[in-house]
């Protein structure tokens, strides 16, 4: 065959299963915003479930997804940066920096439901936390410590390396460097990375499962020890275990999911690509 | 005033090593609480209950066979999914496409990435598995299949972003090269590109069948959940259950300390095992090939 020939083919062929994968996925968006647009109304945001959560709000589902993003972050961050920086600013090339990064990438692999089972048996029981919103945000925050890492270690690492040797000769200690002049320049590298890691504990199901999540609960959560309700397990509910539930609150619910979750996504990536246009190095 | 700085210097240093750590205790700890609480089991079940076909807690029959070959199929419907998908799109998008085309591209590969899969699992049950019943005429649209189709969307975003990467890092003069000799754009990306990226690709496969395996909730979901062997590829067209799906919908039910709740753990387990080896393997494979290019670079 001619060879000319082949390579239109090829590409026709390579362009044809882009297509095939890119426009399901805007395929589904579209269709979850066309679907649950309809359930959305100010009541709905702000209102209690009713009637066995066929009727009324998602607010308790909107606000335990809150919370349970919050406290990721505030135990993942700190953690993570100090993590990326000792990698980044600190260690040497030897066998111990190869087995932490080495650990790493095993906990960015370790399936969520795994990561329910070790909250449940760590968090819940031994603990002695309970099925709570602590235990379900130390879980995930261990879940999301990977991404952060890693994302946080890259932008560290692509601040030049003049940037740090000006700094010592000016009798800046490593600290200081770090705090003053690194840190500073890699931060919406790092924002980039913290928003994705979050973003990924906002729409897990599987760690909150057997540790913080409540099927229904009649008020709001009132203590870091008290279950809740998140918008990705109210969904699962909704949609296999509540009989006669009506659709439209089913596609309400995902639309308010999806929009939590896309909304971070849409910001990390602005904050990523304003950085890139302002950046002097 | 300078003592106080040397001591502040140091604590916070220590903590930013401790913190460096955290990484190896954290494996560490997750697989000792797996360890913990399921290896009771090995001692509760015997071992021919537990490697038998029949999985049915209520009347203590724990055979996890049918839940690992129900992962195995799904696993292996999704692959067939990922790899092509995964992979042409990745070449598409780093060898072919206009710049803003991949500039269009990426963003939305990275957003099915951001997708949560309780919401791909619903529109599984509501969309997916209802056209499949119809346009196959099965009696349940519930099924190894279904779970395959939504677990190959799942993986595709890790297979395209690790291959793409692998094939941007293949410097641009192999490619000159190649054009030089008078290969057509087409013979470059099969001779040269891919070759030369061969293992990047090659981890980005085994990372995104990884995490096709540990997938919960989207499987879970459509698979339609009967705890059956799954040795054909005709098998794709019945329900099935996987391990994971067999935690999550088991573990809010069972006490804690039972004989179930061990044996729950022991899948875990046997999780845990699974994406440490694959993980382990698709990191050997990029040091291995960083060390030959290395050397013939040197």
């Amino acid at each position: 065959m001619n060879r000319h020939l082949s390579q239109r083919l090829g590409f026709s062929l390579l362009t044809l299963i882009a297509v095939f994968t890119v426009v399901p996925i805007v395929a589904v968006v579209i269709y979850i915003l066309v679907q649950g647009a309809p359930a959305i109304s100010w009541e709905f945001l702000t209102a209690m479930p009713r009637s066995g959560m066929r009727e009324g709000g998602i607010l308790p589902a909107i606000i335990g997804t809150f919370y349970l993003t919050i406290g990721t972050a505030i135990f993942s961050v700190p953690l993570g940066i100090a993590a990326a920086v000792y990698l980044s600013e600190y260690a040497a090339d030897n066998r111990w920096t190869r087995l932490i990064r080495l650990a790493i990438i095993n906990l960015a692999g370790i399936p969520s439901v795994v990561y329910g089972l070790f909250g449940l048996g760590l968090f819940v029981l031994f603990l002695n936390f309970g099925t709570s919103i602590l235990a379900a945000s130390l879980t995930l925050s261990i879940m999301t410590l990977p991404v952060i890492i890693s994302t946080a270690e890259e932008a560290l690492r692509a601040v030049p390396q003049g940037f740090r040797t000006v700094s010592f000769s000016l009798g800046a200690t490593r600290w200081q460097t770090i705090r003053r002049i690194v840190l500073p320049q890699a931060l919406p590298g790092i924002l980039t990375g913290v928003i994705l890691g979050l973003e990924r504990a906002a729409g897990e199901t599987a760690p909150i499962l057997f540790t913080g999540a409540a099927f229904f609960l009649p008020r709001l959560p009132g203590s870091v020890f008290d279950a809740t309700m998140a918008l990705p397990y109210h969904l699962f509910v909704i949609s296999t275990q509540v009989p006669e539930m009506p659709i439209q609150i089913q596609y309400g619910t995902a639309l308010v999911l999806l929009v939590f979750v896309l909304g971070m996504n849409i910001i990390a990536t602005v904050i990523r690509s304003r950085a890139r246009a302002k950046r002097q190095w | 005033m300078e003592k106080d700085l040397n001591w502040r210097e140091f604590v916070i240093t220590r903590l930013i090593k401790v913190s460096g750590y955290s990484a190896i205790v954290f494996v560490a700890l997750i697989f000792f609480f797996l360890l913990r609480e399921g290896l009771p089991t090995l001692g509760e079940v015997s071992l021919s209950n537990l490697f038998s076909t029949r999985w049915y807690p209520i009347e203590d029959y724990y055979g996890i066979l049918p839940l690992i070959t129900g992962s195995l199929i799904v696993t292996v419907g999704a692959s067939l999914i990922a790899i092509p998908f995964g992979i042409g799109t990745a070449i598409y998008i780093a060898e072919i496409a206009p710049r803003w085309v991949r500039e269009i591209l990426k963003p939305l590969v990275e957003l099915l990435g951001g997708l949560p899969s309780v919401v791909l699992g619903f529109l599984g049950i509501l969309v997916l598995s209802p056209w499949l019943r119809v346009s196959l005429n099965i009696p349940t649209g519930l099924t190894a299949l279904a779970g395959s189709l939504l677990l190959g969307a799942i993986a595709i975003p890790t297979v395209v972003s690790v291959a793409e990467d692998a094939l941007d890092t293949v410097p641009r003069s192999y490619r000159e090269g190649s054009w030089a000799l008078g290969a057509t754009k087409w013979q470059t990306i099969w001779r040269v590109t891919l070759p030369a990226a061969r293992s990047g690709v090659l981890t980005g496969v085994m990372l995104g069948i990884g995490r096709a395996i540990g997938e919960t909730m989207a499987v879970m979901m459509v698979t339609g959940n009967a705890p059956v062997m799954a040795l054909k590829l005709s098998s794709l067209f019945s329900p099935a259950r996987t391990m994971t799906a067999t935690i999550a919908a088991e573990m809010g039910e069972v006490a804690s300390g039972s004989v179930h709740y061990h044996t729950l753990f022991f899948i875990g387990m046997v999780l845990f095992l699974i994406s440490l080896a694959v993980n382990v393997a698709a990191s050997s494979v990029v040091f291995r090939s960083k060390k030959r290019a290395e050397r013939i670079l040197s």
